[in-house]
């Protein structure tokens, strides 16, 4: 298998007309046309939040006279495996799930890095590609040059300029790059800064990886609160617009998964800092914003079950698998119902002018002239308050508290998880990775003993409808009451676990790492 | 890996001409092709344009002091590489004389190479020897190109006897006929009669034809230049029998 030795771009001034590339090879290399140009389509594949990129690989699919093929690549640009695109029942059509994909190797390769996402193309282009081969005396090869001229559909239109890529023959590699030398010390030819994706991304003022579900924006210590929350707020707006496509769509479960986490951060923003903002903002969107949230909760809660569930029937003892089949479909009905209620909200006049007054609004409130308090003075008083209330109401709870008391503590703890994620960017990285290490693991010890004691009773309403409608036959019924007993297993786990995570958690090396963090911000 | 190996202990009965047109045809079919020229003619070096020259000869190859992946050049054809011939290759017996368990000695050298082809092609010259016993016991399939005359096919039969002898694993016969002069009678006769009569003869024979020849004009395989020609058809032929012979599974998509 060859790889791409150099990548160059061929400026518009010299090319296509005049073939200034073809420079003087010198007495003992020369070209040769290796016949007439092909054209191929291509589009790349990767799932929304850029998995495979991240990993450090691209997925191709070529195609043209009627054959296609799936190329994968590591980011040395080597073929890590490749393989027809055609499966049994035509050509897969994309967005879709890994199963979309042929069974083989480079399927097996992806599995991991995809995970739950939809494999979705990223860019779409058409080239017309002319080979050229460089050959020694004896008019034996020994490198291949490609002259790629690609017209990008997608995501903008724009013709590119040409992109030539030589390949080293086994065995010549050092005439490959006495070819490459020279090809880049010649007028109108630059050395190529990334692949033929980046630079399809770039006609349309994209990149690689220029997704993520997390709160990016940098923030500045000295600006404005007012302008800082307003920053995260237009930030985590754009993240909540990116993924309603997908979630309405169903491409995958992550949209919708994204999306609600935005919304979750939005509403912890607005509650625990929103009296920032000018004019009553906050007051005004909370509303709204539970409602978004309220709506996407169902299917949400469905999706946990089931891509938990084949986890679920594995861990039975008595039962077998196969009688929590009638459970299974039970879910899936109820999902697909849940699924359209959302899409349906989703596709909301009310939805859509959500979105446009709270976008206007965060335009007029990034624009406000109160300067007091600073970024940094706001998230250490927010921060500390917070962090405060986690320590009061967990230092409260004994063996003999009631579940409730748990489930607030864990809302506490997410109030301040979400300060730390949204003022994250003011304080010192390692410290700030730190503290928020430490309060996750005490979250995850009271999200499994809450999500537990949830979908106990979730099991319980389920398996009484089931009953009442006459779908499930008494077997199911045995069998998801030793999937409840699993479940109570679990939170007990989880409720023995919480004191050592809290002492964890409210030690005087971490108490000090929130408090020194934050002030050495704010100072 | 399966490994073939054009053999006859005759020279200029057509060993190159196959083990360069089944290597091009086997490539074609999307197998990872390695050609190894172990001819100090290096005819089959020539015809693929390559010079004929490993670093540090035969010597660094079978000491082991040079893999033979380093020594391994691409060819012009996708999925065709080429271990290319060198003058030293004449001492080759000597050299696999004074190495430990000669007779497996090509198997040895050859097995780091499994993951990277799917099928090898051994081009050996025409004696019998040291060399031509250790491809005999790498090879899995024997191409035997035979001249039909009555003393060829007596040269088949002691073939097959000393292969008999041989402990352990032994290479699959298939011997065909080469160089077929259709103005021949015994030639016809023997071509036509042969294959029915005998499992290790080939159905698929191998015309005398001047585009044969041609391939060092042209130095490419004919069924490059010529694809649509009676002998490119032939070793189509040849090949499609060698490969279910060999029982070859079909190529993986890479």
């Amino acid at each position: 298998m060859r790889t791409a030795l150099r990548e160059f771009v061929l400026d518009d001034s010299g090319m296509p007309e005049s073939d200034d590339y073809l420079v003087a090879l010198g007495p003992r290399l020369r070209w040769h046309g290796d016949g007439r140009a092909t054209t191929v389509r291509r589009a790349w594949l990767d799932t929304f939040d850029w998995r495979l990129y991240r990993a450090g690989l691209t997925l191709e699919l070529t195609s043209g006279r009627g054959t296609a093929e799936l190329t994968l690549t590591g980011r040395d640009g080597a073929v890590v495996a490749a393989q027809q695109a055609g499966v049994a029942g035509g050509r897969p059509r994309w967005p879709g799930l890994i199963e979309m994909l042929p069974v083989g190797p480079l399927r097996e390769r992806l599995r991991p890095v995809v995970g739950v996402r939809a494999l979705m193309p990223v860019a779409r282009a058409a080239s017309t590609v002319h080979g050229l081969r460089v050959l020694n005396s004896d008019d034996k090869t020994v490198a291949r040059v490609t002259v790629d001229r690609m017209s990008v559909s997608y995501p903008a239109r724009a013709v590119l300029p040409p992109r030539l890529a030589v390949t080293a023959l086994r065995g010549y590699q050092a005439q490959a790059d006495r070819l490459a030398d020279i090809l880049a010390a010649s007028r109108g030819v630059t050395d190529s800064a990334g692949g033929a994706l980046e630079a399809a991304l770039a006609a349309a003022g994209r990149h690689p990886g220029d997704y993520t579900g997390k709160v990016s924006v940098r923030l500045v210590p000295q600006s404005p609160a007012v302008v800082a929350v307003a920053a995260v707020l237009e930030q985590l707006l754009g993240t909540l617009q990116a993924n309603v496509g997908g979630a309405a769509r169903d491409i995958d479960t992550e949209f919708l998964h994204d999306l609600r986490i935005a919304v979750r951060r939005t509403r912890s923003t607005l509650k625990l800092a929103g009296d920032v903002l000018p004019g009553g903002l906050a007051g005004r969107f909370r509303p709204e914003f539970k409602w978004l949230g309220d709506l996407t909760t169902p299917t949400r809660d469905l999706d946990v079950y089931l891509m938990g569930f084949a986890a679920m029937a594995a861990g039975l003892v008595a039962a077998s698998p196969a009688e929590l089949q009638p459970f299974h479909e039970d879910l899936a009905r109820r999902r697909a119902a849940e699924q359209r209620q959302l899409a349906r909200g989703l596709r909301s006049a009310r939805f859509s002018k959500l979105s446009t007054e709270w976008r206007d609004a965060l335009g007029s409130a990034a624009g406000s002239r109160r300067g007091r308090p600073s970024a940094a003075q706001l998230a250490a008083r927010r921060i500390r308050r917070a962090h405060r209330r986690v320590l009061a109401d967990g230092g409260a709870i004994t063996a003999a508290s009631a579940p409730e008391c748990m489930h607030e503590l864990r809302k506490r703890c997410k109030d301040l998880r979400y300060l730390l994620e949204i003022f994250g960017s003011l304080y010192d990285p390692g410290e700030h990775w730190q503290a928020v290490r430490e309060l996750k693991s005490l979250q995850d010890c009271l999200g499994e003993f809450q999500d537990t004691e949830v979908q106990r009773g979730e099991i319980r309403a389920f398996a009484s409808q089931m009953m009442d409608a006459r779908t499930a036959p008494a077997a199911t019924l045995l069998a998801m009451g030793e999937v409840a007993t699993g479940l109570a297993i679990r939170q007990r786990q989880a409720r023995s676990e919480f004191a050592g995570r809290f002492r964890d958690f409210a030690s005087p090396a971490s108490q000090h790492r929130i408090l020194a963090m934050t002030e050495t911000a704010a100072s | 890996m399966k490994i073939f190996a054009t053999y006859n202990i005759k020279g200029g009965v057509g060993k190159t001409a196959t083990a360069v047109n089944l290597a091009y045809l086997a490539a074609r079919d999307g197998y990872r092709v390695l050609l190894w020229d172990l001819d100090p003619q290096a005819a089959a070096t020539f015809l693929f344009r390559v010079r004929p020259r490993v670093k540090g000869g035969g010597k660094a190859l079978i000491q082991g002091t040079r893999s033979l992946e380093g020594a391994i050049k691409g060819t012009d054809f996708d999925n065709l590489d080429l271990l290319p011939a060198d003058f030293t290759y004449r001492n080759l017996d000597l050299l696999l004389d004074a190495a430990r368990k000669p007779a497996r000695k090509l198997s040895r050298l050859l097995a780091p190479l499994r993951a990277s082809y799917d099928v090898v092609f051994l081009d050996c010259p025409p004696s019998i020897s040291l060399l031509s016993e250790s491809v005999l016991h790498a090879a899995d399939t024997l191409l035997v190109p035979l001249i039909p005359t009555t003393l060829s096919v007596r040269t088949l039969d002691q073939l097959t006897e000393f292969i008999a002898g041989f402990d352990g694993q032994r290479p699959d016969i298939l011997a065909f006929f080469s160089m077929i002069d259709r103005r021949k009678s015994l030639h016809k006769e023997i071509a036509a009669s042969l294959p029915g009569q005998r499992s290790d003869v080939a159905a698929t024979a191998i015309p005398a034809l001047s585009l044969i020849e041609q391939m060092s004009v042209q130095r490419a395989p004919v069924a490059a230049f010529s694809p649509r020609s009676t002998a490119a058809r032939s070793y189509a032929q040849l090949w499609a029998e060698a490969r279910e012979r060999s029982a070859l599974p079909p190529a993986k998509s890479r």
